[in-house]
C-alpha cells in the first residue's frame, strides 16, 4: 500500500524538478543584469524595446488571422464530417496529423516552390502576400489542434438532432451553423484558439524562412546577441503560453457549468 | 381528400429495405400512433415525412401538396425528438423563438407567441431558464411549445416521452393530447408502448418489419386485431395453438377439448390448425354453463399485481394467463391446484396466420 503511493510521489517530484529548475534558474538569471542585486531592468529593457512591440504586436495579429481562418475552416469542416460523411473522419483526422509529422521547414520549402514571384500565384511577391501565406501555414500548423479540440466538442453534442431540430423550425444551413452549432462549441474552439495562439507566437521556422518581423526570429535574434535579454523574454513567453492554458481551462470549466444537463 | 396522405413509401438503406410501401392517410386534426416494435421503420417513416430521409419511391402529400422531394425548412413541420433536442445555448424563451426568428416575425409577435405558448405548456415562468436547469418533463413541453410556435401543419413526434419517468410520462401524454386538441393540429405519433398507444390516439396504425399490420381505432385494434402479430403485440394477449373440428358450426380443439367460437374461421375448413387469441380479461376461473366454453387446466403461476391477480393456467402445450381482482378476504388459489376457465363464444379471437 505505501510502497504504490511512493512510486508516483517519485514520478511526479522527478518530473517537477526536470521541469522547474531550469525554469528557476532561468528566472534568477533574469533577474541578475545589475551587479550585486536582483532587478526587473532586463523585463524593463526587453518590454520597452520597440522591436518587441513590433514584433509581438505583428505576430499576435497574425495569430488573430490564423484564428479567424481556422475556425472558418476547420468548424465547418468536422461539422459535414460528423453529420454527413462519418465514413471519411478517419481520412480528414489523417490529413489533419500531417502538420505534425512533416516538418515544417518541409512545408516552408514547398511553399516557397510554389508561391514565390515568378509563380502562378506570386505570394512572396508582396510584404501582404506573404503575410497572407504565413498565415495559411500558420492555419496548417494549427490544424492538428484545432481540428481535434472542435472535433471533440461537436461530439460531446448532439449535432444531428440539433442540426434536424433547427432544420425543421425553417433554418437554413449557414443559419444553423452559426446560431446553433458554433455556440455549442464555442469553449472548444476557444481552448484550440488559445492553443493556435501559443504555437503562433513562438514560432519560428516558417517566420524566418519567410523573412517576415515575427515575435519568433526576434526571440532569437535577441537569444544570439545579448546576454540577461533573452532569459527575461523567455519567461515572458512563458508566461503567454501559460495564460493560454490558463484561458483554456477557465473557459472549459465555464462551458461545463452551462451545458450541463 | 386526406390532409397528409402517403402512398407506396418505401425507403431501401443499401440492400435492407426498411420501409415496405406504406400507405397511410391521415385526416385534419388527427392524432394518428404509428406503434411496433424497435427497429420496424417507424422512425424512418417520421423521418420522410420531415424530409430528414428521402424516400426511395412512393409519395407523401400534405393538403394535397407533393412534399415528398422538399428539403426540411420548405415543409412547414414542427418537430419533438425523443432525445432533448432543445438548444442548449438558447433559453427556454428563445428556443421557442428560433422558428419565429427565422421566420423573419417582428419582435412584438416573437413576444406576443412565446408568453402564449409558455402558457399553454403551463410553464409562463420558466423563459428565462436554460434546458440544462430544467428536468425531462419540462424539456419535452419546451420542445413541444418550440415545434407549434411556428404553426406547422403536422406535427411528429417520436418517442418524446421515452426517456421519462413512468409518472411524468403518464401526466405527459394527457397533456400531449390536450395541447394536440386545443390546437387541432393534425398529429404522427411515434411509440413501442402500446399502453401509450391505445390510451392517446385517434388511430393506430400497427406496424411489423417495414409495413403495417393494422389500421384502426385504438378500440379495433385492441378488440379485433386482424393478424397474430396484432394480436400479440397489442396488450397482453394469450394466444393458443387450435385446430378446426367443424367449420361448419364453429367447433375447435384446444388440447383436444371442444370450444366453440361464435366468430368467424376466417375461411379455414375442418381439420386446419390455427391460432387463437383470448384477452385476460375476457376469462373467468370455474365452471360456467350454457353457451360459455369451459377448459380444463392446471395452474401455474400465481402474480400478485396488487389490484390485480395474474394467474397463469397450463393446459398440455399452451397456457394462459388471466386477471382477476384481489379478493382482501379471499387468498389466491395456489400453484398445481386444478382449475377451470371460462369465457364467451364471442371472446374467440381467430387470427390469420398458422401457428408456430
Ligand atoms: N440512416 C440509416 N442507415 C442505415 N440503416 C438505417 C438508417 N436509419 C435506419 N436504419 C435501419 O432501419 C431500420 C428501422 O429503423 P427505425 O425506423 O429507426 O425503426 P424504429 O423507429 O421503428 O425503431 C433499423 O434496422 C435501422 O438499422
Ligand atoms: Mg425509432
Amino acid at each position: 500500500m505505501k510502497q504504490s503511493r511512493i512510486a508516483p510521489w517519485i514520478g511526479v517530484i522527478f518530473g517537477a524538478i526536470y521541469f522547474l529548475v531550469p525554469l528557476i534558474a532561468t528566472f534568477e538569471f533574469s533577474l541578475r543584469m545589475e551587479r550585486g542585486r536582483y532587478s526587473f531592468e532586463a523585463y524593463r529593457i526587453v518590454l520597452g524595446d520597440p522591436n518587441f512591440q513590433a514584433s509581438f504586436g505583428y505576430s499576435a495579429f497574425i495569430a488573430v488571422c490564423t484564428i479567424i481562418v481556422g475556425v472558418a475552416l476547420v468548424v465547418p469542416t468536422a461539422y459535414v464530417v460528423q453529420l454527413k460523411l462519418p465514413k471519411l473522419r478517419p481520412v480528414i483526422e489523417f490529413l489533419t496529423l500531417l502538420p505534425l509529422v512533416i516538418p515544417a521547414i518541409v512545408i516552408v520549402f514547398g511553399y516557397l516552390r510554389m508561391y514565390n514571384s515568378s509563380s502562378w500565384l506570386p505570394l512572396t511577391g508582396s510584404a501582404r502576400g506573404t503575410d497572407v501565406l504565413l498565415t495559411f501555414s500558420y492555419v496548417t500548423l494549427a490544424l492538428p489542434y484545432m481540428y481535434r479540440s472542435v472535433d471533440t466538442g461537436l461530439r460531446a453534442i448532439d449535432v444531428r438532432t440539433l442540426t434536424e431540430a433547427a432544420q425543421s423550425l425553417g433554418s437554413s444551413w449557414p443559419r444553423i451553423l452559426l446560431t446553433v452549432i458554433l455556440p455549442n462549441v464555442r469553449v472548444a474552439v476557444l481552448s484550440g484558439s488559445f492553443l493556435t495562439f501559443a504555437i503562433v507566437i513562438g514560432e519560428f521556422t516558417m517566420a524566418s524562412l519567410l523573412n517576415r518581423p515575427a515575435f519568433g526570429p526576434y526571440l532569437q535574434l535577441i537569444g544570439a546577441n545579448r546576454a540577461y535579454e533573452p532569459a527575461a523574454l523567455a519567461i515572458i513567453a512563458f508566461a503567454i503560453t501559460w495564460a493560454c492554458m490558463g484561458l483554456i481551462n477557465l473557459f472549459g470549466a465555464m462551458g461545463q457549468q452551462t451545458q450541463r444537463r | 381528400m386526406a390532409f397528409l396522405s402517403i402512398e407506396k413509401l418505401v425507403k431501401t438503406f443499401g440492400t435492407q429495405t426498411t420501409v415496405k410501401g406504406v400507405d397511410l392517410a391521415v385526416e385534419r386534426g388527427e392524432f394518428v400512433t404509428l406503434l411496433g416494435p424497435s427497429g420496424c421503420g417507424k422512425t424512418t417513416i417520421l423521418r420522410m415525412v420531415a424530409g430528414f430521409e428521402t424516400a426511395t419511391s412512393g409519395t407523401i402529400r400534405i393538403d394535397g401538396k407533393d412534399v415528398t422531394d422538399l428539403k426540411p425548412n420548405q415543409r412547414n413541420i414542427g418537430m419533438v425528438f425523443q432525445a432533448y433536442a432543445l438548444f442548449p445555448n438558447m433559453s427556454v424563451a428563445d428556443n421557442i423563438a428560433f422558428g419565429l426568428k427565422v421566420a423573419k416575425k417582428s419582435s412584438a409577435e416573437i413576444a406576443a407567441r412565446v408568453k402564449e405558448m409558455l402558457e399553454l405548456i403551463k410553464l409562463p415562468q420558466l423563459g428565462e431558464r436554460y434546458p440544462y436547469q430544467l428536468s425531462g418533463g419540462q424539456q419535452q413541453r419546451v420542445a413541444l411549445a418550440r415545434a407549434l410556435a411556428v404553426k406547422p401543419q403536422i406535427l411528429l413526434l417520436d418517442e418524446p416521452l421515452s426517456a421519462l419517468d413512468a409518472k411524468i410520462r403518464i401526466s405527459l401524454r394527457d397533456e400531449i393530447r390536450a395541447v394536440q386538441r386545443s390546437l387541432g393540429i393534425t398529429t404522427i405519433f411515434v411509440t413501442h408502448d402500446q399502453e401509450e398507444a391505445l390510451s392517446m390516439s385517434d388511430r393506430i396504425c400497427v406496424m411489423n418489419e417495414g409495413h403495417i399490420e393494422q389500421l384502426g381505432t385504438p378500440f379495433e385494434v385492441y378488440n379485433y386485431p386482424t393478424t397474430r402479430f396484432v394480436a400479440s403485440f397489442v396488450g397482453t394477449l394469450n394466444i393458443v395453438n387450435g385446430k378446426v373440428a367443424d367449420s361448419a358450426t364453429g367447433k375447435l380443439l384446444v388440447d383436444g377439448q371442444e370450444i366453440v367460437t361464435s366468430r368467424s374461421l376466417n375461411g379455414a375448413s375442418t381439420g386446419d390448425a390455427l391460432s387463437l387469441a383470448l384477452r385476460p380479461e375476457a376469462l373467468t376461473m370455474g365452471r360456467a354453463n350454457g353457451l360459455s366454453n369451459n377448459l380444463d387446466g392446471t395452474i401455474d403461476e400465481v402474480h400478485f399485481l396488487g389490484s390485480v391477480v395474474r394467474i397463469r393456467v397450463k393446459f398440455k402445450d399452451s397456457a394462459i394467463s388471466l386477471d382477476t381482482f384481489n379478493k382482501p378476504h379471499l387468498p389466491p388459489p395456489e400453484r398445481g391446484q386444478p382449475v377451470t376457465v371460462n369465457f364467451g363464444r364471442e371472446d374467440i379471437l381467430v387470427l390469420d396466420g398458422a401457428p408456430n
